[in-house]
């Protein structure tokens, strides 16, 4: 028990992660309203955002924007800068999520038209009727 | 204009015909037909060019923005990569002679939106063949997902429900993909494919490499539609356009199995992908197994045609996962040698579909009937590809069904064996009954004026060219199976096979 419990508080960031991204998969298959689902799918990306965002980090580092000169004479010192690679990366994914969310949304308001509801249930009843 | 660079025009030119095909197609509808086709004859022929380079040089790397490979994003072209970028080059073209008939028709005045999609979608797929880095194939991943998203919404009555299924299923599986591969970066400190193998041959076989190469094959799995993940695909394209379904059926799903034979081969290595864990592989293998039986046992269900195609696809892409896990070399060769025919035989029949749905405006089975009279050429075809399905020789689809039996007696997997001449065995089903009810049963009260007359109604030229094509396609595949696999898919097997 103290094991784990030491486990989980040496990576407690990662812990919250899988958290979030089971938040997210709930609201995703569990949720019977359209829009629900959609903000499911949006925390689920976060989740992974954050994982990758993490995955830079070092206590005590800075910045990544070294001095030209510095660098080139004395080269860098590793553990003084964070990686900033994955945020570069997470900057993609969060463009790639914003363009799901717009198109998923422009989808749900043709929904919206069709059914006059974004409850699944209800539009389920329309669809068998 | 030198052609060194040319794969990257292959990449470029959809890329820049979208945006040409949206402002012009503003002014004026008549630039839409002439530029799309222009730009995807453009591709085809160079990607031609480039197979018969690769072929005869080797792979070729490509560096963006002259970044160097381990930094920068490389573009590989290996041929089993040159042999997808003709594959999705040509079928597009086919298809877009199609597509721009029935969408004249289905979306009138927003062409040039839907061929804008189109034509990103085109330039998605082609940059999966072409790249050799891991994060930028989740990039192109989703730029094909969205634009298949709008494409597939701008289908009448349930389209846009079915789309935002697909949006949950496929954002999950995208989602999946990006998580493993940032286990990868976390172990290796790179995204170049090439350079994640080099370093994954140094270090140890850890858990966080194996949860790495199981979310990234949930996640492709996803994408492909394999059998427990499949729910969302019958509806998406059965509700697409019939315009924009010609086009994704064929491609979509067979370039994610590409992708996931890529993964295996580039990132991973085959030995750690299938001979570390002999139990997963044979319990991958029966998976297929059961996706072939329960996919083609669904299609027996569907009373519409292109439902019960959409089933079929589903079916097909458990051949094909089936055949790259069985881990020899005729199941990977009965694998690859499918990808290209199963693309052929699903253009076909979605083409034979759209022109159907052209004339009669319906694909249920009842509007079939006298469909052989009504409609002969393109039943002739519909019987091609159907044929091909089947696994009936000489028709391209026997060649690849054979390599993949053979694989599957190598491996002795007979539970694979066994689903795939069960699924034969059901298409010939599916199929006859289709044939039955078109050519015997006589619809008369389909007709108003008499019952001896029976008009001949064809689709029109544009979208009864690429129907033969395609059909003519499926048999010259078939007679030239041998040169086919010889000279290209043995060398397109990567290596350590």
């Amino acid at each position: 028990m103290q094991g784990i419990i030491a486990e989980i508080v040496a990576k407690y960031n990662y812990w919250i992660y899988v958290v979030l991204m089971m938040i997210g998969f709930y609201a995703m298959i569990g949720k019977r309203n359209l829009v629900k689902k959609l903000i499911g799918l949006n925390i689920f990306q976060t989740a992974i955002i954050l994982f990758y965002v993490s995955t830079g980090v070092k206590r005590g580092g800075g910045i990544p924007i070294v001095d030209k000169h510095a660098a080139l004479t004395h080269g860098i010192d590793p553990a003084t800068v964070v990686n900033p690679l994955p945020h570069v990366l997470m900057l993609t994914a969060i463009v790639v999520g914003v363009s799901v969310t717009g198109v998923a949304l422009a989808v749900l308001l043709r929904v919206y038209r069709e059914y006059g509801t974004l409850e699944e249930d209800e539009i389920l009843e329309k669809i068998g009727k | 204009m030198t052609t060194s660079n040319l794969h990257i025009y292959i990449l470029a030119a959809p890329l820049l015909g979208a945006f040409a095909v949206n402002l012009l197609g503003r002014l004026s509808r008549r630039w839409v037909a002439p530029l799309t086709l222009g730009v995807l004859g453009y591709a085809t022929i160079a990607a031609l060019v480039v197979l018969a380079r690769v072929l005869r040089d080797g792979t070729i790397s490509y560096t963006v923005g002259n970044w160097r490979p381990p930094f920068g994003i490389e573009l590989v072209i290996d041929p089993l990569g040159a042999l997808m970028l003709l594959l999705i080059s040509a079928v597009a073209l086919t298809a877009t002679f199609s597509s721009l008939t029935s969408i004249e028709r289905e979306l009138p005045g927003r062409e040039h939106l839907f061929f804008t999609m189109y034509l990103l979608l085109i330039a998605g797929l082609t940059g999966l063949a072409l790249t050799g880095d891991a994060f930028n194939l989740y990039v192109l991943l989703e730029i094909t997902s969205i634009t298949t998203y709008g494409l597939i919404a701008m289908g009448r009555g349930r389209a846009p429900l079915a789309s935002f299924n697909y949006i949950i299923m496929g954002s999950i599986g995208a989602c999946f993909y990006l998580l493993g591969v940032g286990y990868l970066y976390l172990l290796t400190g790179t995204l170049n494919m090439a350079d994640i193998a080099r370093i994954l041959q140094g270090l140890q076989e850890t858990a966080a490499l194996a949860t790495a190469f199981a979310f990234i094959l949930v996640g492709l799995w996803i994408k492909m539609a394999f059998f427990p993940l499949h729910s969302w695909l019958p509806t998406a394209y059965t509700q697409a356009p019939s315009g924009a379904s010609v086009m994704i059926a064929p491609l979509m799903t067979k370039v994610t199995v590409f992708l996931m034979i890529r993964v295996i081969f580039s990132i991973f290595t085959p030995t750690y992908a299938f001979f570390h864990h002999p139990g997963v592989q044979a319990g991958i293998v029966w998976a297929a197994a059961l996706a072939i039986v329960c996919a083609s046992a669904l299609a027996l269900a569907q009373r519409d045609l292109k439902r019960m195609l959409t089933y079929i696809i589903v079916a097909e892409v458990g051949y094909m996962v089936g055949g790259v896990w069985l881990a020899n070399t005729q199941g990977m060769t009965g694998a690859i040698l499918h990808i290209v025919n199963d693309a052929l035989m699903t253009l076909c029949l979605f083409l034979a579909a759209a022109a159907i749905i052209y004339r009669t405006g319906s694909l249920g089975f009842d509007s079939l009937q006298g469909l052989y009279r009504r409609m002969p050429i393109t039943m002739a075809a519909f019987t091609v590809g159907a044929f091909s399905m089947i696994g009936i020789p000489p028709t391209a689809g026997f060649f690849s069904k054979w390599y993949l039996l053979l694989g599957g007696i190598e491996a002795s997997q007979w539970g694979y064996v066994a689903a795939l001449v069960f699924s034969s065995l059901v298409n010939a089903v599916l199929f006859f009954r289709i044939i039955e009810i078109a050519y015997f049963r006589t619809g008369e009260a389909g007709h108003g004026h008499g019952h001896a007359v029976v008009r001949v109604e064809e689709a029109p030229l544009m979208m009864l060219a690429p129907l033969v094509l395609a059909a003519l396609a499926l048999i010259a595949v078939g007679f030239g199976s041998g040169p086919l696999v010889n000279g290209v898919i043995r060398l397109a097997i990567p290596g350590g096979f």
